[in-house]
């Protein structure tokens, strides 16, 4: 029986899975990860003060913020209200703006790179120098114009950062999709009678993941500031409703007496960020069969 | 081992003794190990072996070249009394180029693609010599005519890739050259380069090594090289020296399995068998008056004011079950007549396969046309998707041609498997883990899966080593008796070819100028450049006399012409028995 000689077909996704969970560095990025979303998830639980609330010892006799410790964990800030509180509400627009904005730019850039990259000719031509006009207009007075026409919410400033964001994802993965092309082996996949779709999705696009990974990573820290200065401009999330970037934008000119009201919600982001670093890089390896079995 | 005293010949001029090179922090096996030889000044030693044997890596060592993950653990290099693998950086520059030069296998990636020719000689010279401006030039000019470049004068103000490849070699050369060096190490001289061109550099070096009495260390993978050049061989494979001995020797009455095996596997010419009789029935390819041309736009408005003439009006059919190989050197149009036949360019003119032909095709019919012509690409890691797993690679055309359930075309990827004589548990791993020989199993394999009733081989077998190679003819060969296949085998090297085509097709300049079965073209060649291309392949037989004259290189005539204008067409003629021989034209002139 020839059946019983042919050795049996792994299970692919879970291998992959499996090779993740073993490296050290991506487990503890995804455990910030997952604390950071609990947290955003259950922060009216956890909260101990709501995060709006200007509290009523929140100052000094003096009018200034308190410092970290004591009755309230991170201190408070300008206006007296808990820190604490405000970060763990905060988490829910950074986390959106960093996942959701970030996501869809991604989508946009990879979607219109890869076209233009494999269509060449003049469709090529004109969506690059789409991507070029994009990048040759000031980003934030884009974003300024795009914020200005939709009445602002959380959704709107998520998609208008997108809009602005998908420029560098675009050049770059028009690039490698253009040098892939060029590549023996699709020519290979042609003469074997392959259509486009096929060569685009089982041949082209696994080969950009790589890349993709590492401008999505970038992009997390990147969109989570336009978010905060969007905010600053009083064009992003309206206030009350705290984001980590708006924390950081209403209490820059304490940062003299009261350095703890930029520095936590700037951790929070590095940390943020840090996090999708360490799980992109491990997907990238864990993805990559030529890295098989090395650190 | 033969040494200095008891051949008679002066003190070497070089001595390895005991020489070992392995992984810094690694403790993997040495990759030479315990490697010792002596070099008598004016005297050639071939280093051979097939890749990862360690010839290069000696040759980097004993420069002190060695990339930093590796180093010299133990042994000697003595060059002029002193210890080489002792010696401080500093001296090391002062012998490095001037007392041992060095020669590798690529020119252009060894020459500054910014500085003109004459700029780096003058240089090469500055490092060693303090020498006035004026002589130093008038010196790098003497050198270029020594190497016999035409237009030395004109070649001082170019740069490296307005030159062709033999040019490039031999400025490489004159390079070496110019300082007079007690030893020349050539890494693969001629490898890169096409047999015409490769015959030139030989001559050259032999004749200039005569004259300047400079001894040569010749690495190379090229048995025919080594019979051609050596006085002494050494053979190694896997990091150790496998025997030593004299040219005559060693290709007479070799000592080891190894060398016996290596030999066995150098295909020659002259050996090849009948062909086999082709049942007369419908050719599986016809090309009738085939061209291909490909614009170059120039100016503001980007207009078509020249063409690259690539395929210039080639006709030829390919019967089933026969092998048909086209033969040429880099340039001639051979693998872009395979592109053309597999629909990766455009052509003009009529291509018939399996009866149909291919510009009437819709994009239904082009797919349809796969199943019955395949292809298999020079470089098998270039061609397969380093991202997929080799067994799913294998069964992609049936995917793609929505033949059988998945457990139907998994029992097919499995017989393909055995077929080209691969392990079936192998089928889960990716191409970077097999060897150069298997991944071109792993392509031949996936060309087979549809059945296809002729496979374009466009220089399948070149980037292998010979014995892997051996197999992998013997494979193809297997293929063609057992199914019936019929073999476009395009390759640049006649030997291969006289041992396994039935009919054959010379191309030059993108036209055929000499075609017949393979006792025609072989036995009886007529056209001067077909002669010329079987001369220049390197006999493995150091009693191989060959009749010297050495050319100047030139320019080869271009295949670019303004809009309107093309090349002369050679027209061919039945000298008998089907053997057709293009007229002598003007074009041929430079050719021969």
């Amino acid at each position: 029986m020839s059946e019983t000689t042919m050795p049996p077909a792994r299970n692919r996704t879970a291998g992959a899975l499996d090779r993740l969970l073993r490296r050290k560095l991506a487990v503890l990025g995804m455990a910030i990860v997952a604390i950071m979303v609990a947290a955003a998830v259950f922060a009216p639980l956890i909260a101990p003060y709501p995060p709006a609330e200007q509290l009523f010892d929140g100052l000094t006799l003096e009018g200034a913020p308190l410092p970290p410790g004591g009755a309230y964990l991170f201190g408070t800030d300008l206006l007296g209200r808990d820190l604490f509180s405000r970060l763990l509400y905060g988490a829910r627009t950074s986390l959106v703006i960093g996942l959701v904005a970030n996501g869809i730019a991604l989508a946009i850039g990879t979607l219109i790179g890869v076209t233009a990259g494999f269509a060449g000719g003049w469709a090529g031509a004109v969506l690059m120098r789409l991507t070029d006009l994009m990048m040759a207009f000031p980003a934030l007075l884009l974003a300024i114009c795009l914020a200005a026409i939709f009445t602002p919410s959380l959704w709107i400033v998520a998609l208008v950062i997108a809009l602005v964001n998908w420029v560098q994802t675009a050049r770059v993965t028009y690039t490698e999709t253009s040098a892939l092309v060029a590549r023996e082996f699709i020519a290979a996949e042609r003469t074997l009678g392959a259509g486009p779709g096929r060569i685009l999705f089982l041949h082209i696009l696994p080969h950009l993941l790589p890349t993709v990974i590492v401008w999505g990573t970038l992009g997390i820290s990147t969109t989570v500031l336009l978010e905060a200065t969007l905010s600053y401009l009083g064009v992003g999330v309206q206030p009350p409703t705290p984001s980590w970037g708006n924390i950081i934008f209403e209490n820059q000119t304490y940062f003299q007496s009261a350095p703890w009201l930029v520095f936590i919600p700037g951790a929070a982001i590095v940390a943020l960020a840090l996090a999708f670093n360490l799980i992109g890089n491990a997907l990238r390896d864990v993805l990559d069969p030529t890295q098989r079995g090395r650190g | 081992m033969i040494s200095a005293a008891q051949t008679g010949v002066p003190a070497p001029v070089l001595s390895v003794r005991g020489l070992t090179v392995s992984v810094r922090n690694g403790d993997g096996p040495a990759l030479v190990r315990d490697l010792s030889f002596d070099l008598a000044p004016g005297e050639t030693l071939a280093i051979a072996g097939e890749s990862g044997s360690g010839k290069s890596l000696t040759s980097l060592a004993i420069m002190g070249l060695l990339p930093s993950a590796l180093r010299s653990e133990g042994g000697q290099v003595r060059f002029d009394g002193r210890d080489l693998l002792t010696l401080p950086e500093s001296a090391l520059r002062d012998i490095r180029g001037g007392r041992i030069a060095m020669i590798f296998q690529e020119p252009m990636t060894s020459l500054n693609p910014v500085m003109t020719i004459g700029a780096q000689l003058v240089e090469a010279l500055d490092a060693h010599e303090t020498v006035s401006r004026s002589k130093a030039r008038a010196r790098a000019l003497t050198a270029l005519v020594a190497v016999r470049i035409s237009q030395p004068e004109r070649r001082m103000g170019q740069y490296p890739h307005e030159l062709s490849g033999g040019m490039r070699q031999r400025v490489m050369i004159a390079m070496a050259l110019l300082l007079r060096p007690a030893v020349l190490i050539c890494d693969e001289p001629t490898t890169a380069l096409d047999v015409t061109v490769q015959r030139e550099v030989l001559d050259l070096l032999r004749d200039l090594q005569r004259e300047t009495g400079t001894a040569l260390i010749l690495i190379t993978h090229d048995m025919g090289v080594v019979a051609e050049m050596a006085d002494r061989v050494l053979v190694m494979r896997a990091g150790q020296m496998v025997e030593q001995g004299h040219v005559r020797q060693i290709f007479s009455t070799p000592a080891a399995d190894y060398t016996r095996e290596l030999l066995a596997a150098v295909p020659r010419m002259g050996k090849g068998c009948g062909a086999r009789p082709v049942p007369a029935s419908a050719p599986v390819a016809v090309l009738r008056d085939v061209s291909v041309r490909f614009d170059i736009r120039s100016g503001l408005t980007r207009r078509v004011t020249h063409r690259v003439h690539a395929v210039e009006s080639v006709s030829f059919q390919i019967l089933p079950g026969e092998t048909f190989a086209l033969v040429g050197e880099s340039g001639c149009g051979k693998s872009t007549i395979a592109k053309a036949m597999v629909g990766l360019v455009q052509h003009d003119g009529r291509i018939e396969l399996a009866g149909r032909l291919r510009g009437s095709l819709d994009a239904q019919g082009r797919k349809a046309l796969c199943r019955d012509v395949q292809m298999v690409f020079q470089d098998p890691m270039a061609a397969l998707d380093p991202r997929m797993r080799v067994g799913d690679l294998v069964a992609e055309p049936l995917q793609i041609h929505a033949i059988g359930t998945p457990a139907e075309r998994r029992a097919r990827m499995f017989e393909l498997f055995d077929l080209v004589g691969l392990p079936r548990d192998s089928a889960e791993r990716y191409p970077h883990e097999f060897s150069g020989g298997q991944r071109q199993r792993i392509c031949i394999a996936r060309a087979l899966a549809l059945r296809p009733r002729l496979i374009i081989c466009d220089e399948s077998a070149s980037a292998l080593d010979v014995s892997v190679q051996a197999r992998v003819l013997a494979l193809l060969d297997e293929l063609k008796r057992d199914l019936g296949i019929a073999y476009l085998f395009i390759s640049h090297d006649m030997a291969v070819v006289e041992n396994i085509a039935d009919r054959v097709a010379v191309m030059y300049l993108g036209q055929v100028v000499e075609m017949g079965c393979r006792a025609q073209i072989f036995g009886n060649p007529q056209h001067p450049y077909t002669r010329r291309l079987i001369e220049a392949v390197p006999a493995p037989d150091p009693d191989h006399l060959r009749p010297a004259h050495l050319r100047p290189a030139g320019e080869v005539p271009s295949p670019i012409h303004p809009l309107g204008a093309g090349p002369v067409r050679m027209e061919l003629r039945d000298i008998g028995g089907g053997h057709l021989v293009a007229l002598p034209s003007s074009t041929m002139e430079s050719a021969a």
